[in-house]
């Protein structure tokens, strides 16, 4: 078996025990991406110098008889809208195609200090706003289960180099279903935790009361090594929570025994595929064999909830991509007759055409005569959404739901029109919206082959009943265990 | 439509981005959709309901007024598209 293929836990005790060393695993993972990122686009950066030389450290105080952290030498991918010090963040967009930030977002840091070694940058759509990967100005990434069709998004890249074994683990972030949506076309776990619990410093803002950063990989115990070293307080970041740091490999417990699941079966009737439906009713029986408890829950709100995320989340962007007007840093436009026209020109030609779209999407709902029609009441709206999810938690101990109501779609088969673009959210967006974690796991494959995920979601700072709950679902199926061809 | 292409122009400008005539066409119509859309919202009764801005239950995180090492000058500017005697250079703004 090659290195490269070994999950995260397997590699880091090689390395610890001494069965391999560092480099030999750098080399692994890295011809494997010279082999397949022609094909696959997962990266938009390689960092390989540096990763050589931090191996090179790492090596030298692990042969001494030192700590090298819980992910000593370990290769891990990044998200490109996760600022990295000394390393192009592009955020897949023209605007940031030459930005090299001056310091590193806490979660890297906690990588580093924790002796994870950074592989490179992962493509995404432009700004993190698609759902497909397609809207990035970089490159094209394809789903390595089949090149003809997209990874989802907006965390493309990161879905693609861990299904296929191009890294071990990446990061993500999560706005509307960015992590757990291509996680689920690609076959991989993807986990968005609880708004607060992971910092969001250093996370290029798209729309800061949803976003938040998680991780893709390769099955639930690695999710759970991944989420001890990313979580935490962070004093830079204001709206991180205040919650003791936990073991998550604590709660990987093969038993789900009495547990209720919440089953929101009015919310999950209509628009999804047939297959899509099947494999998820199959999950739910998965689940009773295993001896949890099936309860109906309603989620009356929650078919509100991609309407809502869609006022919300492009005010926010508008309000946030403000900054990028071409004086500091960014692209700017060689072409201007004055100030307000340097504005114009520069974030015209920076930005790509859905990035335009939900800024003036958000300009508009924010502007005078329609704030209260459309930003307020979506705002209302959202806190009926919350209170839904308060009466279904009364009741049950997680929901399970689809993560996406379909597989992954060709390439350009949707990009015309994006409200159809949007639908693929549904089932994410909600969580969101919500503030709550939740994990697409690996659960079917359509008559295509193209990979099912479904999802988990939990109460708030709950990470321990979701992984245990995805854990023992994992143990107890043989998706996981099913590779893309590539 | 919904949303006109006068209102389209206005937000454009508000936005700082300009728009050919094709761009013009194809966000009156993609924006007119989504609105449409959106406006689903309007049938829900939110009488009494609070609005709600952020999840958690934080208000005004405060820390400590110390002063803290911060980056160096040549480092901010590096990443700035023009630059002259440590400072950020901008076309003239008044005449």
């Amino acid at each position: 078996m090659d290195l490269y293929s070994l999950s995260l836990k397997d590699i880091a005790q090689k390395i610890k025990s001494k069965q391999v060393t560092i480099k030999e695993v750098l080399d692994s993972v890295y011809s494997r991406i010279d082999e397949k990122e022609e094909v696959l686009g997962a990266y938009v950066t390689l960092t390989k110098e540096a990763a050589y030389k931090k191996g090179e450290e790492l090596q030298k105080k692990l042969d001494a008889g030192e700590a090298i952290g819980a992910l000593g030498g370990v290769p891990i991918a990044i998200k490109d809208n996760i600022c990295t010090d000394g390393v192009k963040t592009t955020c897949a967009s023209r605007m940031l195609e030459d930005f090299v930030p001056i310091y590193n977002a806490t979660v890297v840091d906690r990588l580093e200090k924790q002796g994870a070694i950074i592989l490179g940058k992962t493509n995404m759509d432009e700004f993190a706003m698609g759902s497909s990967t397609e809207t990035s100005y970089i490159k094209k990434t394809k789903n390595a289960w089949n090149t003809e069709h997209v990874p989802g998004g907006s965390s493309g890249g990161s879905a693609v180099a861990v299904s296929a074994d191009m890294a071990y683990a990446a990061l993500g972030s999560d706005t509307g279903g960015s992590i757990r949506q291509p996680a689920s076309y690609c076959s991989v776990v993807g986990l968005k935790p609880t708004y607060g619990l992971v910092s969001r410093y250093g996370l290029i803002a798209y729309a800061s009361s949803l976003d938040q950063i998680g991780t893709f990989a390769k099955n639930v115990e690695d999710t759970a090594l991944m989420l001890n070293v990313i979580a935490g307080h962070d004093k830079k970041d204001t709206t991180s929570a205040c919650i003791k740091e936990k073991d998550y490999t604590k709660a990987l417990l093969n038993d789900i025994k009495n547990k209720r699941i919440g089953v929101p079966d009015a919310f999950v009737k209509d628009g999804i595929n047939e297959e899509v439906k099947q494999a998820y009713d199959n999950g739910i029986k998965t689940l009773e064999d295993l001896g949890a408890k099936i309860v109906h829950i309603d989620l009356d709100y929650a078919k509100y909830s991609l309407a809502t995320y869609y006022i919300i989340a492009t005010a926010e962007a508008s309000s946030n991509l403000g900054r990028y007007d071409g004086i500091r840093y960014g692209h700017r436009s060689e072409d201007f007759e004055d100030l307000i026209d340097l504005y114009k020109n520069s974030r015209t030609e920076g930005f790509g055409e859905e990035v335009k779209r939900r800024i003036m999407l958000g300009t508009y709902v924010l502007s005078s005569g329609y704030y209260d029609a459309y930003y307020k009441r979506a705002q209302c709206v959202r806190t009926l959404i919350i209170e839904d999810f308060k009466k279904a938690f009364e009741k049950c101990d997680a929901i399970v739901i689809p993560t996406a109501p379909h597989t992954a779609f060709k390439f350009g088969e949707k990009s015309t029109n994006p409200l159809e673009m949007y639908l693929e959210d549904i089932y994410t967006v909600p969580v969101n919206i919500a503030g709550l974690p939740g994990i697409s796991i690996p659960a079917g494959f359509d008559s295509k082959g193209m990979p099912i995920g479904i999802q988990f979601i939990s109460n708030y700072f709950t990470e321990e009943n979701l992984l245990q709950i995805a854990y023992t679902f994992e143990q107890n199926t043989e998706f996981n265990n099913i590779k893309p061809n590539i | 439509m919904s949303v006109s292409k006068e209102e389209v122009l206005h937000i454009a400008a508000l936005s700082r981005l300009n728009l050919t005539d094709k761009e013009l066409e194809k966000y009156t119509t993609d924006l007119s959709n989504i609105v449409n859309y959106a406006n689903e919202l309007a049938n829900i009764d939110i009488e009494g309901v609070k609005p709600t801005a952020h999840i958690l239950d934080i208000k005004n995180v405060f820390r400590k007024d110390e002063v803290e090492g911060s980056y160096d000058r040549e480092k901010i500017l590096q990443n700035a598209p023009t630059k002259a005697a440590g400072c950020i250079t901008v076309p003239k703004v008044v005449e």
